[in-house]
């Protein structure tokens, strides 16, 4: 048997009925991690000594009747999530020798439901990106089809849950960066609604935006993780003092009588027909299964790409002002250089293109004379395009919708083109806009054989709607159960 | 809104960064591209609309008035490009 093609659910029970420990798991995936890592470059930094030590003790939990069914099953962390003692890096040469004091506070939850961290995942640096091209520690691959992008920013996360060299993985989404690399890489991300997991930990890029969440194999294994690392963090001033549900529930609630609105605006021209033609084909999957598919409109949904890069590199010239030079990261002090000279030889070196591009931006819309046709502009049709979220739920349960309107593109296809690779994240921006959870599923392959994503979007803290149409459509098709040939 | 070399220039100095003329000329092209996206705003009319600035609208995120543990100084500095035992070094300003 291949451990690494088993989902949690499955390495769960093995672990469960004795026939395996943590510390042979580990050691199984550590040799997978060993034999894709390679091609794929899911990692940033690997963690075996510490992996195995977390084996060992979440094999003594077990043997005390403390396990959970994520105690001992071995996961990597996107390298954007503050880690005690393990560098993060945010795949940036300004955090290259970073060591953080504290780790965040969904890490912690995991580490006390006996997670095994195999190591930190690679990513766009400061998690700007949709392709994983811009790490400042080099490219990963999508093990789909090496020759592509496994999208981003949590593309390295999405990649080594498609390689099976770890079980699930923790991502962040701050325009779609969880869903749509799931959906380039056929496996299952879920981004939940802000504030329902603690930001606490995660290095800000957008902070009205950024939300932590699972990428996994299966919807299952989402509401599993979700389950653990869910809740009030009073820490945390963004974090929803709110109970968390029982999401194992949520996934055998079915879709029948649930009202599921397919947004017009969201299958426009240019898009790829073979993933409309998929999207089109789980629609009606759902709809045999029992649902009821309504036509809604999202009239202000084709401003939401303008409003998010206003916004989001506003907020990330703001946070990403604390790199300086003094606190920690890289710090270039030429001879004889006075404060002001440090700051900017380590920012301009410290830095890769794509920063620099959205500290630029977000700089030029917060300044004077600029602030009111951009920022608050932005601000302002934000409020429309959750008003139009509003009154859409008044009507489904549920939104459907593609995630990409293409598949996974080539690398370098798109690396000399901003403009044309921010559009790549048109359908998964407003849910972050609008604070709402959303889901990203396999629904489908191109001729090319790369996969194609299915996205489920529902009101604030309704994550257990989205469980229960993923659960639905995951019993009724075999799409997430294909593993790429890796 | 056209966005020009000069103004790219007087954006980075605003931001900390010091750009090369290459660079200079590319921003200025790609900003003028994305900007001219975002122009379309331009076609709302959203007098009296305000403006989201949360997508939750969460009540203050109050906690008692009370001392609790932080980081401890060695931890603070431990990542600290230049430190002294006790605090960060930066050049001489006054």
């Amino acid at each position: 048997m291949n451990y690494h093609d088993l989902t949690i659910a499955q390495a769960s029970q093995l672990l469960a009925k004795g026939e395996l420990s943590s510390v042979e798991l580990t050691k199984a995936m550590l040799e997978r991690v060993a034999a894709t890592e390679e091609r794929v470059h899911a990692y940033i930094t690997l963690t075996p000594e510490l992996a195995l030590e977390q084996a060992a003790n979440a094999d003594k939990m077990r043997a005390q009747g403390q396990a959970g069914p994520l105690t001992g099953v071995p996961a990597g962390v996107k390298d954007v999530l503050c880690t005690r003692g393990v560098a993060t890096t945010c795949a940036s040469r300004m955090l290259q020798n970073f060591t953080p004091p504290y780790s965040a506070t969904l890490v912690r939850k995991l580490e006390a439901a006996g997670m095994v961290m195999l190591g930190k995942h690679n990513m766009d640096e400061f998690a700007m990106g949709s392709s994983t091209e811009n790490s400042a520690f080099g490219p990963t691959s999508n093990p789909w089809d090496l020759r592509a992008v496994p999208g981003g920013s949590s593309g390295g996360s999405a990649a080594s849950v498609a390689a099976r060299s770890c079980f699930y993985a923790i991502g962040t989404d701050t325009g779609g960066s969880i869903r749509q690399p799931a959906s380039h890489c056929g496996v299952v991300g879920l981004k939940p609604t802000y504030g329902r997991v603690s930001r606490l930990g995660l290095v800000a890029f957008a902070s009205s935006l950024d939300q932590a969440g699972p990428i996994t194999r299966s919807v299952a294994d989402a509401a599993t993780v979700l389950q653990v690392i869910a809740g009030h963090d009073p820490a945390d001033s963004t974090s929803a003092p709110r109970p968390v549900p029982d999401y194992a529930a949520a996934l055998r609630r079915g879709v029948k009588g649930l009202r599921l609105g397919v947004p017009k605006e969201y299958f426009v021209a240019g898009m790829d027909p073979q993933v409309e033609d998929a999207v089109r084909a789980a629609i009606a999957t759902l709809e045999g299964l029992g649902a009821q598919v309504r036509p809604i409109s999202l009239p202000h949904a084709e401003y939401s790409l303008a409003v998010y890069y206003i916004i989001a590199p506003a907020e990330c010239s703001s946070n990403l002002a604390r790199y300086d030079g003094v606190k920690y990261g890289l710090s270039i002090r030429p001879e004889g250089a006075d404060l002001l000279e440090m700051y900017t030889a380590t920012r301009s070196q410290g830095f890769g293109k794509e920063v620099i591009r959205r500290i630029m931006l977000g700089t030029y819309v917060l300044s004077a004379g600029y602030y009111d046709a951009y920022y608050n502009k932005a601000s302002q049709v934000r409020t429309l395009l959750i008003e139009d979220f509003a009154a859409a739920f008044k009507e489904v349960d549920a939104i459907v919708t593609p995630v990409a309107p293409t598949p996974a593109f080539d690398k370098g296809q798109m690396t000399d083109d901003p403009m044309q690779m921010y559009l790549s994240d048109i359908f998964t921006l407003s849910c972050n806009l609008a604070g709402l959870p959303g889901m990203s599923l396999p629904c489908g392959f191109a001729q090319s054989g790369r996969p194609i994503g299915l996205q489920l979007m529902a009101p604030h803290f309704a994550e257990e709607t989205l469980l229960a149409v993923g659960q639905a459509f995951q019993e009724a098709t075999d799409f997430h159960a294909r593993l790429a040939a890796i | 809104m056209k966005i020009s070399a000069e103004e790219v220039a007087q954006v980075a100095a605003l931001a900390r960064l010091k750009l090369d003329e290459a660079m200079t000329t590319m921003l200025t092209e790609q900003m003028n591209d994305i900007l001219g996206y975002m122009d379309k705003l331009g076609e709302l009319d959203t007098s009296g609309v305000p403006a989201t600035n949360h997508a939750l609208t969460l009540t203050g995120a109050m906690r008692p008035d009370q001392i609790a543990p932080s980081l401890a100084r060695d931890e603070a500095l431990a990542n600290a490009p230049r430190g002294n035992g006790e605090s960060f070094v930066v050049p001489r300003v006054i």
